[in-house]
């Protein structure tokens, strides 16, 4: 094994080569069988694509940054089903682009988070958190309520969807820009947030 | 005047003085972080720099700005010493540099104004991808290039580890990034949901292991055995080391991905790969520790030296951590919690701020043609303050990270939870202001070794850049 990495250490064009193909074996191994493996992309029964609503509401989660500090991903242990609800599955996550399951727990889990409140309460929430959970360290977000909806793209959006495979009828891509244009940036965040969790 | 007799370092200390700028300018969105976690009205009803667009921007300035001009400034630096031979191209190489600092910052201002993919340290959007990917692969031929015109027949080990930073680091980004756009600004990945989530770990961990570990190794292998002045104690182990490094670290992202919706295997396969790549890591902190042997007395007139040799212990205690970390019933805990941020901030303040910081007390000297340093006795409260604000910073995260773990799971007699979200969360606060104090103190370290380097450069009474003469190889290791 020396003599042989005397020889690559002797040609830059050996080392490049050597180091692409060592580095490749793993993620070739862990990436390219779960492309054909149909439990990962195969939907569960009630798992339906984003209305063009919930759909600009994720794209404003995306933009804010909440990944960041929520989940959206429930182990399957007692105390985390307790306190979440039932453990996530992959196949409610099949309309996901991108997936949003987060890595940090500054605040709550949201993976489940859908009919557990109100939309008047998200409201308060979402424009001053501390006005209904006096100890929260969430920022406030107040200009999503004063914002309208950016309409221009989400036809474009649905249509590439659709193209990923999404299942949206042509009649859906044609009404979009209208259902949303008119709604606030809060009114479609918290139709995403009450659709969370609700593919089971 | 023959210009190929000099090696070229312009563009080096440019990126040095770049590296510089965005520490400042990363570190001190941390501490921003840090605080408004503790004073939430810090967030102030500003879109721009609410927790969740400034946490990015903070990731990405430190690992892309402050880590990869680092990385590139010392990769032009050594790759030239130990090849004997001027840049290939100097002015591709001053491309890279210019190129490479508009990428970032362009790219860290557009996370603020909340253009993002949300994928971890692979957050920018698709036109800024497409940016980088052209300076990456440029520095590629600016290094490779360097390498095939060498003087001396082998390639050193620093340039192993700068190869592999450069050829995995280009295959993760443009994998993970595959996406089509709907717009001039933004684009859906290819990938769905868990299979989204498998590919982005794939890259978020080797981000962490070719980006943070492989070049930050590179740097490393170089400037050790130059202040040492003693060679690589085993040439076998770190060929040892160097393939079995690239061929494990490759397997172990699944273990960010623990008890989630993606198959069984893959976390069993990553949890096993996570514990045998102590092994290959070890290894290099071993060999590192035998190369310091006959020279530990430098450590008491080099502040530099002390930073390169803690950082090895920095390394040595995350490659130690990241393992037990990936270990399903030590996750169950620490996963989603503060811990996890705490053993990044060991390896990257910890391990590649310091050997970076080592580094640039060396090579700056040199680059502005000074004698030493400015102020060695700055350096070293420097050094103390840096060491004192990393400690304190993963003893709170660890203890906060601990708790929060364990309340999280907690099931009191009557079968219910012991402690509601916000019980979790209160119980953080007093280890977070703990942490933001480590955090300060480690900022303000870095101020001053601006000052130092500053006054350094002012010292000097050569114009920039100080031509250095290329020497004559010695015979026998002529390619």
């Amino acid at each position: 094994m020396l003599k042989l990495h005397r020889t690559i250490e002797s040609n830059s064009a050996l080392l490049m080569f050597g180091i692409l193909i060592v580095s490749m074996i793993g993620g070739f191994v862990q990436i390219v069988p779960n492309l054909f493996d149909e439990s990962l992309h195969k939907g569960t029964e009630n798992v339906k694509p984003y209305t063009a609503l919930q759909l600009t509401g994720r794209d404003i989660y995306i933009r804010e940054g909440c990944v960041g500090c929520h989940s959206q991903q429930i182990r399957p242990l007692v105390a985390e089903v307790m306190r979440y609800g039932q453990a996530s599955v992959a196949g409610e996550h099949i309309y996901d682009r991108p997936f949003l399951w987060g890595s940090k727990r500054t605040g709550p889990d949201l993976g489940r988070v859908g009919g557990k409140y109100s939309d008047k309460w998200h409201e308060l929430h979402l424009t001053n958190p501390r006005s209904v959970v006096p100890a929260s360290i969430m920022p406030a977000y107040p200009w999503l309520a004063k914002n309208k909806v950016d309409a221009k793209d989400i036809t474009a959006k649905l249509e590439l969807l659709k193209w990923y495979g999404h299942p949206y009828t042509d009649a859906e891509i044609e009404q979009a820009e209208q259902a949303i244009s008119g709604k606030t940036e809060l009114e479609a965040v918290i139709a995403y947030l009450q659709v969370l969790g609700t593919f089971r | 005047m023959n210009k190929d007799i000099y090696y070229t370092d312009s563009a080096t200390v440019f990126l040095i003085f770049c590296t510089m700028i965005w520490a400042i300018i990363g570190m001190s969105a941390g501490a921003y972080l840090a605080s408004e976690l503790v004073m939430p009205w810090l967030n102030f009803d500003i879109a721009e720099i609410t927790f969740g667009r400034l946490r990015p921007f903070h990731t990405n300035a430190v690992i892309f700005g402050f880590g990869g001009s680092a990385l590139i400034a010392t990769a032009f630096y050594s790759v030239q010493r130990t090849c004997h031979v001027r840049l290939f191209s100097p002015k591709l190489a001053w491309v890279v540099a210019i190129g490479w600092q508009i990428g970032v910052a362009v790219g860290v201002a557009s996370l603020l104004m909340g253009y993002t993919s949300t994928k971890e340290y692979a957050e920018f959007e698709w036109p800024v991808d497409v940016a980088v990917a052209i300076v990456w692969v440029s520095f590629g031929i600016v290094f490779f290039g360097t390498l095939a015109t060498r003087k001396i027949r082998p390639i050193y080990v620093s340039n192993w580890f700068y190869g592999a930073l450069i050829i995995v680091i280009a295959m993760l980004h443009i994998v993970n990034n595959l996406a089509i756009p709907y717009s001039w600004t933004q684009a859906y990945p290819v990938y769905e949901g868990a299979q989204d989530a498998i590919v982005q770990w794939w890259y978020g961990h080797n981000a962490v292991g070719f980006f943070l570990t492989a070049g930050f190794l590179g740097m490393f292998y170089y400037t050790l055995p130059k202040q040492a002045g003693r060679p690589v104690w085993s040439y076998r182990l770190s060929v040892i080391a160097f393939w079995a490094f690239v061929y494990t670290y490759i397997w172990v992202g699944p273990h960010h991905l623990h008890y989630t919706s993606i198959p069984d295997w893959l976390m069993t396969v990553a949890l096993v790969m996570s514990i045998i790549l102590i092994l290959p890591s070890w290894a290099t902190m071993l060999n590192a520790v035998m190369t310091m042997s006959g020279a530990w007395d430098k450590l008491r007139t080099d502040p530099g030296m002390k930073f390169v040799v803690v950082s090895m212990i920095f390394y040595a205690l995350s490659t130690f951590e990241g393992p037990m970390l990936a270990i399903k019933s030590v996750n169950v805990i620490s996963h989603y919690t503060d811990w996890t941020v705490g053993h990044v901030h060991s390896g990257a303040l910890g391990w590649n701020a310091f050997v970076t910081f080592g580094t640039i007390y060396f090579l700056v000297p040199k680059l502005v043609g000074a004698t030493g340093l400015y102020s060695k006795r700055l350096a070293n409260i420097h050094f103390w303050l840096a060491l004192m604000g990393v400690l304190v910073y993963i003893v709170a995260l660890w203890a906060s990270g601990v708790a929060q773990g364990i309340m999280n799971l907690a099931i009191d007699d009557y079968g219910q939870l012991s402690y509601s979200f916000v019980d979790i969360m209160l119980t953080t606060i007093p280890y977070h202001w703990m942490r933001l104090a480590g955090g300060l103190m480690f900022l303000s370290g870095a101020l001053l070794m601006t000052y130092n380097l500053y006054r350094t450069y002012a010292m000097s009474k050569h114009n920039l850049p100080v031509l250095v003469k290329i020497p004559k190889v010695h015979p026998g290791n002529e390619i």
